[in-house]
């Protein structure tokens, strides 16, 4: 996968989160604080901005711009989480021109473990984490198999009881509806099939 | 002198407990607030972080206190390149009052950090 392919997925990627912004607002505001939606709109809007604006030559420009845009606008916590994955992939993948799957998947790998740092996490916290680990041992056999692993992974985190982020503070209340996160999350494997 | 920067989802917050800190404790030591996001909406600014912390770095390196969310995730990422700049993981107010005391004294950076750390340990009503 070359520089296009990887500008293509951020492509895909904010066409998707602008059409599902309301959607994603709406599951946040059953456990969360409304805003999520929105503020991920604000963050890739302003991604597609900063890379039309600088043409960047490597998956590595990409993935990094991508990641330090998103840090510095979504201004909800969605934002450093975000921000962490794409920045740590930019430096995963490294200065090279071309990009194969398992080197992806491997990417992914690092960017997971930054995440779950960043924000204390671990699997079935419901959160982001939920979608994103499953996906990564299946993106090495295919992006369908990642995209259905995420998607799996989301649908999942319903009758989870939040252990992280601002769903945690409803407790038991936050049982019975899918993480705002974790939805996001599949949006973004989901997206790497149609880049 | 140690810096301290304050970082809310909220301008006001941010302010109000920058100002109490130094009602408290003097303005030997500086502090700065960083709340809101640049629209002045409920989040964290990363322009606004990197701005305070610009300020108040006298070479002795800088103590974030947070308080919460996306408060303390912005906070996390911005110290991954930042060596000089450590987080007190204490509570918003009392942290703020007495880092900024210990750090008008001309205390180090790990000590600042202590103290901050030291407010969750006191008890309000005992």
């Amino acid at each position: 996968m070359d520089t296009a392919f990887f500008l293509r997925w951020i492509a895909v990627v904010t066409e998707r989160v602008r059409a599902e912004r309301d959607h994603l607002t709406d599951l946040d505001r059953a456990i969360g604080d409304a805003d999520h939606g929105v503020n991920l709109d604000r963050g890739f809007t302003a991604v597609e901005e900063a890379l039309a604006g600088r043409s960047p030559e490597t998956p590595a420009d990409v993935l990094t711009t991508t990641g330090t845009t998103l840090i510095r606008k979504v201004g909800g916590a969605s934002g450093p989480l975000y921000g962490t994955l794409f920045r740590t992939l930019g430096r995963s993948v490294g200065d090279v021109a071309e990009v194969s799957r398992e080197a992806l998947a491997e990417a992914f790998a690092q960017g997971l473990a930054a995440v779950m740092k960043l924000g204390s996490a671990q699997e079935g916290d419901k959160t982001m984490i939920d979608a994103l680990a499953p996906a990564i041992p299946e993106m090495r056999t295919s992006f369908d198999a990642a995209a259905r692993a995420a998607l799996d992974g989301a649908r999942a985190t319903t009758p989870l009881l939040a252990r992280k982020g601002r769903a945690s503070y409803l407790g038991e209340r936050s049982i019975g509806h899918q993480d705002p996160g974790a939805t996001s999350m599949a949006i973004v494997i989901d997206a790497l099939r149609a880049a | 002198m140690v810096g301290i920067v304050l970082v809310s989802h909220s301008a006001g917050l941010a302010e109000e407990a920058a100002a109490l800190a130094v009602g408290i404790a003097g303005e030997d030591a500086p502090i700065r607030p960083a709340g809101g996001t640049e629209d002045g909406d409920l989040g964290t600014s990363l322009t606004k972080l990197e701005e305070a912390v610009a300020e108040v770095d006298q070479g002795d390196g800088v103590v974030l206190i947070m308080d919460l969310g996306s408060a303390v995730l912005t906070a996390r990422a911005f110290v991954e390149d930042r060596a000089d700049v450590v987080l007190a993981d204490a509570p918003f107010v009392e942290g703020a009052v007495n880092a900024l005391v210990t750090a008008g004294t001309g205390a180090p950076l790990d000590a600042v950090v202590a103290a901050a750390e030291e407010a969750r340990t006191i008890g309000k009503l005992c």
